[in-house]
């Protein structure tokens, strides 16, 4: 192994001198894993993921990992990753678009086993027909699988939240995995800036002993050697268990606020709340908004942006708060389905106000033009 | 497994459950103890939910007495009747779903492997006909051609037993089953062969009518699976409930069945297991 030195997360995160560095999504999910004292690692390829996960493979070479292999298809490296975690390791795997749906039975299965893994999701369309195009519908299914679900902006973003992911993850009242979710080829293919904490530097080990469920590696009480097993009595207290189980995950994914918002600054980032036209947006969509501020100022109209970064745990608070300040509300999306703008609603008092466009899908990208002309729109109102 | 880890605190006792109370008194762990102790001490499945007569909850409790190492077991199963058991198993094991368990099972190992360096860790999957056979075959052999230090167990009941009697690849060619109303159409799946082939180091076919061998083939699987390679042991036992015979029938069936021909035992080992075992089983005997 790569000799490393031992820091606190704090210590990586906010004290560390960092590097700036040029480079891909892909590129910084390296960086990141460098750093994260991940034990084991997983991969399958699926375009545009495949990139970051052989970077990952590279620095299993180089010592930064000490286990990696190529699984047979997604469900099952979802699977061996749950095993991995069930024995008490840091693991890391990644995927997108056709791979998060054929590994799809095993996203509820780690958050109710509560096993902290991190999962970054390179967003891409799912078929038919056959495309490999950006595309973020595959979030819609994400929702409600009791993971929690951080979106980057770009490769920053990655960076950070892959590295912080561990350590939300791996809280004892958190303990539920992480989604880390980048829109395909927009951040994992394109260069950019990125500051970099320094390689030899990584986190502290995982800690199986501090987790609220036992390791399965026969050192830990209990052994389960119980007459009445819930799993298949029909009364009340066995539905009652299953129904609180779920209750406690939805609890763990609430009880990660507080360190999302110190660990990431919180679960949004809010410019000129003010206004009376606000976009809100997650992933790339906010950077393309940014693009459309810009363009709408020189117009001579103020609109305010809010960046959602954290979607489980949603911020329903802030944006209900947010938009009942605002004459409308702007909602531009990678997807068809809308899911983000299902969500605000779901939030706001006042859904007539959401507007859950534009939305680009397909594959296209999305021009600030077509957010520039909601903008204009809602001005004219 | 430190022992220590599972006795009661003082002043606990009275509200321990007896069966636990009976496992801390009287466990199985790091004695040696086989299938021919069976009932001299207390065993690793505390009574079992599945039907009168089932096959598989005779063949796991032979199972669990011959684990060469039950202190440091952990067990991999999957969605079927067995599953019913697993939480009356005083051992670590994973449900985790339908299919998957091989792939489960890989991850497991390798972190095992990671975290005990200097430890054996046994890591053994036992699952259904149709888990193993149908749903899960390609991480069944997968798992296999990966050469992982694992041992697969098959409870064959030939047929998907818990969701009612439905064909499934195991089921025997003809047979009418729920989901096969004209009969199965093709053959039973030759899983030993394909477990040979696939790259198992050892691979045997048994049933619970012969508890003595069964003991045997289950050791030599996973003291196999430590060293050499991944193992594969398939337990033959029809299921009673969808198969329609008296609960007392089940071993008589088994011979019958034997008799006709369509059930025969099997031993497949390499060279290199050959050797290893042989070894083991020279020392064993100097001891
Ligand atoms: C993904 C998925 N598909 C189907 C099922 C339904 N199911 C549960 S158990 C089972 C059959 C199990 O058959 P087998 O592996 O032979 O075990 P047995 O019950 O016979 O012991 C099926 C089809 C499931 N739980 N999950
Ligand atoms: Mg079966």
């Amino acid at each position: 192994m790569i000799e490393q030195k031992v820091v606190t997360p704090e210590q990586l995160f906010f004290e560390a001198e960092r590097e700036e560095q040029f480079i891909t999504g892909s590129e910084a999910i390296r960086e990141a894993i460098k750093s994260a004292n991940v034990d084991m690692a997983i991969s399958y390829p699926i375009t545009p993921q495949s990139e970051s996960m052989h970077l990952v493979g590279d620095i299993f070479a180089e010592g930064y990992i000490k286990e990696y292999f190529r699984g047979e298809n997604e469900f099952a490296v979802m699977s061996s990753v749950a095993g991995a975690a069930m024995a008490g390791v840091r693991v890391f795997t990644a995927t997108g678009g056709p791979g998060t749906l054929r590994a799809f039975e095993m996203f509820p299965t780690w958050s109710g086993s509560r096993l902290p893994i991190v999962c970054a999701f390179m967003t891409r369309g799912i078929n038919s027909p056959l495309t490999i195009q950006p595309d973020t519908l595959e979030m819609a299914y994400m929702l409600d699988t009791g993971m929690l679900m951080l979106h980057a902006e770009n490769g920053q973003d990655l960076y950070d939240m892959v590295l912080k992911a561990f350590v939300i993850a791996e809280k004892p009242d958190v303990h539920v995995p992480v989604g880390v979710f980048a829109d395909g080829f927009f951040v994992t293919h394109t260069r950019d800036k990125v500051n970099i904490a320094p390689a030899d530097m990584k986190l502290p080990s995982y800690n199986p002993n501090c987790a609220p469920v036992p390791a399965m590696d026969m050192e830990t009480v209990p052994f389960r050697q119980m007459r009445d097993p819930f799993v298949m009595k029909s009364n009340f207290i066995s539905y009652a268990a299953h129904a609180s189980w779920q209750q406690e995950i939805l609890a763990a994914a609430e009880r990660a606020r507080k360190y999302i918002d110190s660990l990431l600054g919180g679960l949004i980032e809010v410019e000129n709340e003010d206004a009376d036209i606000l976009i809100i947006a997650s992933g790339t969509a906010v950077s393309q908004s940014r693009e459309a501020i810009q363009q709408a100022k020189s117009e001579g109209l103020s609109v305010g942006l809010v960046k959602i970064k954290s979607l489980r745990p949603f911020p329903t608070e802030q944006i209900r708060r947010l938009a009942a300040k605002a004459k409308a509300v702007i909602i531009p999306e990678f997807n068809r389905v809308g899911w983000l703008c299902r969500e605000v609603k779901t939030a706001v008092d006042d859904t007539t106000k959401v507007v859950g466009a534009p939305r680009v899908f397909g594959g296209m990208t999305m021009p600030p033009q077509l957010i520039v002309d909601e903008i204009r729109r809602c001005a004219n109102e | 497994m430190n022992k220590s880890i599972f006795k009661i605190t003082p002043c606990f006792e009275d509200i321990m459950p007896d069966e636990y109370k009976e496992l801390v008194e009287s466990d199985p762990f790091g004695k040696g103890l086989g299938v021919s102790q069976l009932g001299t001490y207390k065993e690793l499945l505390e009574e079992h939910p599945l039907c009168a007569g089932c096959g598989l909850a005779l063949s796991l409790r032979l199972i669990l007495a011959s684990l060469p190492n039950p202190e440091d077991t952990v067990i991999v199963g999957s969605t079927g009747c067995s599953a019913l058991a697993f939480p009356q198993v005083a051992l670590h094991n994973i449900h985790s779903v339908f299919g998957n368990q091989n792939a489960v099972a890989s991850g497991l190992k390798r972190a095992l492997k990671l975290r005990f360096p200097d430890k054996v860790k046994d890591v053994v999957v036992i699952a259904g006909d149709g888990a193993t056979a149908d749903i899960g075959l390609d991480m069944v052999m997968q798992s296999w051609f990966r050469c992982e230090n694992i041992t697969t167990i098959m409870l064959d009941n030939e047929a998907y037993a818990n969701t009612g009697g439905q064909e499934s690849g195991m089921s025997p060619q003809g047979t009418v089953l729920n989901m096969a109303p004209k009969g199965k159409k093709f053959p039973k799946i030759s899983m030993p062969e394909i477990a040979r082939e696939s790259g198992c180091a050892y691979v045997a076919a048994i049933s619970p009518a012969q508890p003595k061998r069964l003991e045997k083939m289950v050791r030599r699987a996973i003291l196999t699976a430590r060293e050499v390679g991944p193992s594969y042991v398939q337990i033959f036992s029809p299921c009673p409930t969808n198969y329609k015979f008296k609960p007392q029938e089940m071993v008589a069936r088994i011979k019958q069945r034997e008799k006709e021909g369509f059930f025969k035992s099997k031993e497949y080992i390499t060279t290199e297991a050959q050797e290893y075992l042989a070894g083991l089983e020279e020392g064993k005997k100097d001891e």
